[in-house]
């Protein structure tokens, strides 16, 4: 008989329901909206910042519709564009220092919905207007920057060690040492094969002249390269934090590219010049400091008078993170791009942490130029954000430096590592290009939507009616089994939060058009059993599982089509890709097992016999 | 209502000489157009960059194109679409400039002739993603073919799975053909749909070789010919009704969807077409030139018949 298990047709009803509520954010408007997160990685996303944004609002009397915390930051909703700006204006003023205040536009879906975490689909820039951008980070020069600080490290070395060589030059990637004797040579490649073991070395030459080639094994420079692209994403991340975008994106591609996305960000011009900045970290020497009496330029005096205005030429008056105000030279003794590494560990003597630095061979050099006569002199490590200079430590020299050295004095682990990522923040491990720049103007967006759903509403529209005419009764019910098919697929899409683009919307109207291949196939079969002389129930349950294997072969070839594009595909054909695999596998549930159960309904609990269906068949 | 209520099996087969004359002349011609004027890549596969403006009033394309040549760069193409109003500007890859830089420099200069410009789009790409992006596209065109043509074989016969991926190729190529003839540009977009089409064809032959391997075991009698005819009229119905309604859907994109999706459901109306008369007609004559034959198809027809049983089918 054509009737289903009772739990067919609860799972038939489920899948709709839940089909249902993740659909329904996506009819919900958007209204204006306020971001508030942390410029700095250092600081906290909490109840307590919500509550300073809540108290600020409050106090300027603006009101807002409501205000949620999630891991990125506080978000503030308002029933105008006008409150919206307002407010933005006014959390700028109390809370910019350390925060990004950005404009977002938020979905009204209720809290309800929220909860279940049904949010309405994620719009590709294509949809909302944008900018995206792909950089490529030159490993070469990642590689070709880490080569050289080892050359300084060699030299140093070597040097402490009393090895004697005769030269030491890089070329390409490797390095060069050249010795008098062969037991020289041998000395030295036992040191540094030691000391430094991410190397390998090769032996070579006769007479006088022998050379020691040391060359980066393949680990260490996949090492390199993965924390020059680590590196690069942190800067990035902490660069686009400028801009005030709501919801940026910053991610790696393959192994050496970044994907930077930009919603809503129309001033592209800024965009590149903040991606493409170099260096925001500079290292000076202090020229007066009004605390520490045992160090070297106490100057009390000086720093009366710089307060006051009076600075003397070639030094600036800057201030630390705990607010002391310090007169800093203005000549740059390294900068971020001569930055190889700094990262946290625990102190070696007594409690606290500190930070291990390390540089390249022009830091170095420049390094040991400016300590060799500034024992007990302080040093600034200044971060440069927004055009304001912010001194991050400034600790004081305890001896000749060079390319490796610590920066001790941390209280705690903890504050370590939030130095040694700001520190790091301000540099580029490895220089970056933009390869691929694409923008999109809000208008543009907006049309776009518009057309995708246009065409998608007026194909369904005109497939439905010509289904209903033709097939009748069958028709109808098609037409409901692909109306589901569409509301599980957007409901998919909304679960999984993937990106939907232009030819994302495409896709879907493509997955209905031929979706209703399957309906197509099941009503002719059953027109046919029917014209062979079954009886009618015999006819629908001959047609549905005769046109089964037929509508599984042909679907199973059109997702091998999908996979390959997925894999494949970059942008926008991903999401096409990802839209046609999966309205694939919603329309093989919609059109066999729902139109199925509807007319298992419909037919299959009649009392009397059934002489003929409404298939548009005469 | 039904439109398709033949009698008596239509001999498509005994049209084998036309049909293939077509498919041949076509695909010649196909080939030809392809060789003598070549594709006419987007962006995305040569690098450069496309950008879009809008303007408040009709677009002054001399004064656009005066605008780009003082910043030297002579080889732009500016060009109206759509309405008077849009403008589309076309440039090369250029060694010096960096691809951010050049479309920041051409907004400037456009800026500076008339401020109410509107920058709708840009699209750059640099050359060594062009290159990436094209390696890619040919890859997944070939790891589509196979993956069909292996799960045909699998599914059915070799000697399908050869016919079906020949008459896939033809309708490819024929795609690209239309695309060299008329010059329309060919995007990343367009390749998806051209895989699109290449999952959605192999449909058709799917559903007529089903039906020719159930005629095998139904109609013990009959001859290759016989049933490859009848399962051809059989499916007919459903081939037309199903066409056409992806066509209608295609069509609405077609006319609804824009600028960006034009070409992208051009491929694809195209594609539908061509796949229908392929997938028949090239398809079917391609697997009994190949000599498909009941015992190569079913193989042991009695093992089977215990297995599968006839045709009671319980649900």
């Amino acid at each position: 008989m054509n009737r289903y298990p009772t739990w067919k047709y609860i799972l038939i009803a489920a899948s709709v329901i839940i089909g249902l509520l993740y659909t329904i954010p996506n009819l919900y408007g958007e209204s204006p909206a306020v971001q508030v997160s942390p410029a700095r990685a250092s600081l906290k996303v909490d109840q307590s910042l919500l509550t300073k944004v809540e108290a600020a609002l409050e106090l300027a009397a603006i009101p807002f519709e409501g205000i949620y915390l999630d891991e990125s930051g506080v978000k503030v909703r308002f029933s105008s564009p006008e409150e919206q700006l307002k407010a933005k204006d006014r959390l700028i003023e109390n809370l910019g220092k350390d925060y990004t205040i950005a404009l977002n536009l938020l979905s009204q879906t209720p809290n309800w919905l929220l909860a279940i975490g049904a949010k309405p689909m994620y719009l590709g820039l294509d949809l909302r207007g944008g900018v995206h951008f792909l950089l490529q980070v030159d490993m070469d020069a990642a590689l070709t920057k880490s080569v050289e600080s080892s050359v300084g490290d060699f030299r140093s070395a070597m040097r402490t060690e009393k090895l004697n060589y005769t030269g030491i030059s890089r070329e390409a990637l490797n390095i060069k040492v050249n010795f008098e004797s062969e037991a020289e040579m041998e000395k030295a490649r036992r040191f540094l094969g030691t000391n430094y073991p991410d190397l390998t070395y090769n032996p070579s030459g006769s007479g006088s002249n022998f050379t020691l080639t040391a060359t980066l094994s393949p680990q260490a420079k996949k090492q390199i390269q993965e924390f020059a692209l680590k590196q690069n994403l942190l800067t990035l991340n902490n660069r686009i934090n400028e801009l005030g975008v709501a919801e940026p994106i910053v991610q790696q591609q393959g192994l050496d590219r970044i994907v930077v996305q930009l919603p809503g960000v129309q001033d592209t011009a800024k965009a590149k010049e903040i991606l493409g900045r170099t260096a925001a970290l500079e290292v000076r020497m202090v020229t007066a400091h009004g605390t520490r009496t045992d160090a070297r330029d106490y100057f009390p005096k000086k720093i009366e008078d710089a307060l006051k205005g009076i600075i003397p030429a070639g030094s600036e008056l800057l201030y630390s993170r705990i607010e002391e105000p310090l007169l800093v030279s203005k000549r740059v003794v390294f900068s971020g791009e001569n930055l190889v590494s700094a990262s946290p560990k625990p102190s070696q003597q007594g409690g606290g942490a500190e930070i291990a630095v390390s540089l390249d061979s022009k830091g170095a050099g420049s390094m040991k130029l400016t300590t060799r006569d500034g024992v007990n002199r302080r040093m600034a490590v200044i971060l440069v954000e927004k055009g304001k200079k912010e001194v991050l430590t400034a600790p004081t020299i305890q001896a000749e430096l060079s390319s490796k050295f610590v920066i001790t004095g941390m209280e705690n682990l903890s504050e370590a590592s939030d130095l040694s990522l700001l520190m790091r923040a301000g540099a580029l491990a490895a220089p970056m290009e933009i390869i691929e720049e694409r923008t999109v103007g809000p208008s543009m967006g907006e049309e776009n939507i518009k057309s995708g759903v246009n065409s998608t509403l007026w194909g369904f529209a005109a497939i439905a009616l010509m289904m209903m005419f033709y097939y009748m009764l069958f028709g109808t019910v098609s037409v409901t089994a692909l109306a589901i098919n569409l509301l599980l697929l957007v409901a998919l899409l909304s679960m999984l939060q993937a990106t939907l683009t232009l030819p994302g919307l495409a896709a879907i109207a493509l997955a209905l058009g031929m979706a209703i291949d399957a309906n197509v196939l099941i009503n002719e079969r059953i027109r046919e059993e029917l014209r062979d002389g079954n009886t009618p129930q015999a006819s629908i349950r001959i047609g549905y599982d005769k046109a089964f294997g037929t509508i599984m072969d042909s679907n199973i070839t059109t997702l091998i089509a999908g996979a390959a594009l997925f894999m494949f595909g970059t942008g926008p054909i991903k999401g096409f890709a990802v839209v046609h695999v999966l309205g694939i596998l919603t329309s093989m549930f919609s059109s066999v097992m729902v139109s199925r159960g509807i007319v298992n309904l419909i037919y299959g609990y009649r009392r009397n016999k059934i002489t003929n269906l409404s298939i548009g068949q005469d | 209502m039904e439109f398709f209520r033949i009698q008596k099996d239509i001999p498509f087969m005994s049209y084998g000489r036309l049909t293939t004359t077509i498919s041949l002349v076509t695909f010649i011609l196909a080939v030809f157009f392809l060789g003598t004027r070549g594709l006419n890549y987007g962006v995305d596969f040569t690098g450069g960059t496309v950008m879009e403006v809008s303007y408040p009033h009709a677009a002054d394309i001399d004064g656009i194109r005066k605008a780009i040549d003082s910043i030297d760069l002579k080889d732009a193409t500016v060009q109206n679409f759509g309405t008077s109003q849009d403008v589309l500007i076309r440039l090369p890859i250029k060694k010096e400039l960096s691809i951010a830089q050049l479309s920041e420099e051409v907004t400037t200069a456009l800026k500076a002739t008339d401020s109410s410009v509107e920058i709708r789009r840009v699209e750059s790409v640099g050359s060594q993603v062009g290159d990436e992006l094209f390696e890619n596209g040919a890859l997944a065109l070939l790891i589509v073919l196979f993956g069909i043509s292996a799960y045909l074989a699998m599914r059915f016969e070799w000697r399908f799975a050869v016919s079906a991926i020949v008459a896939n190729m033809h309708d490819v190529v024929i795609i690209l053909g239309f695309f060299a003839f008329f010059q329309w540009e060919f995007s990343l977009t367009v390749l998806a749909a051209i895989l699109a089409v290449l999952g959605y064809s192999v449909n058709e032959s799917v559903v007529v070789f089903d039906r020719v391997r159930e005629n095998f075991r139904k109609m013990r009698k009959a001859g290759t010919v016989e049933v490859i005819d009848n399962a051809i009229t059989r499916t007919l119905s459903r081939t037309v009704i199903t066409h056409t309604l992806t066509l209608t859907m295609v069509g609405s994109m077609l006319f609804f969807g824009g600028e960006v999706l034009h070409y992208f459901s051009l491929a694809l109306t195209i594609g539908i077409l061509f796949g229908i008369y392929s997938s028949v007609l090239v398809a079917c004559p391609v697997a009994l030139l190949l000599g498909v034959s009941r015992t190569n198809l079913i193989g042991d027809v009695d093992k089977k018949k215990k297995t599968e049983g006839e045709e009671e089918i319980v649900a």
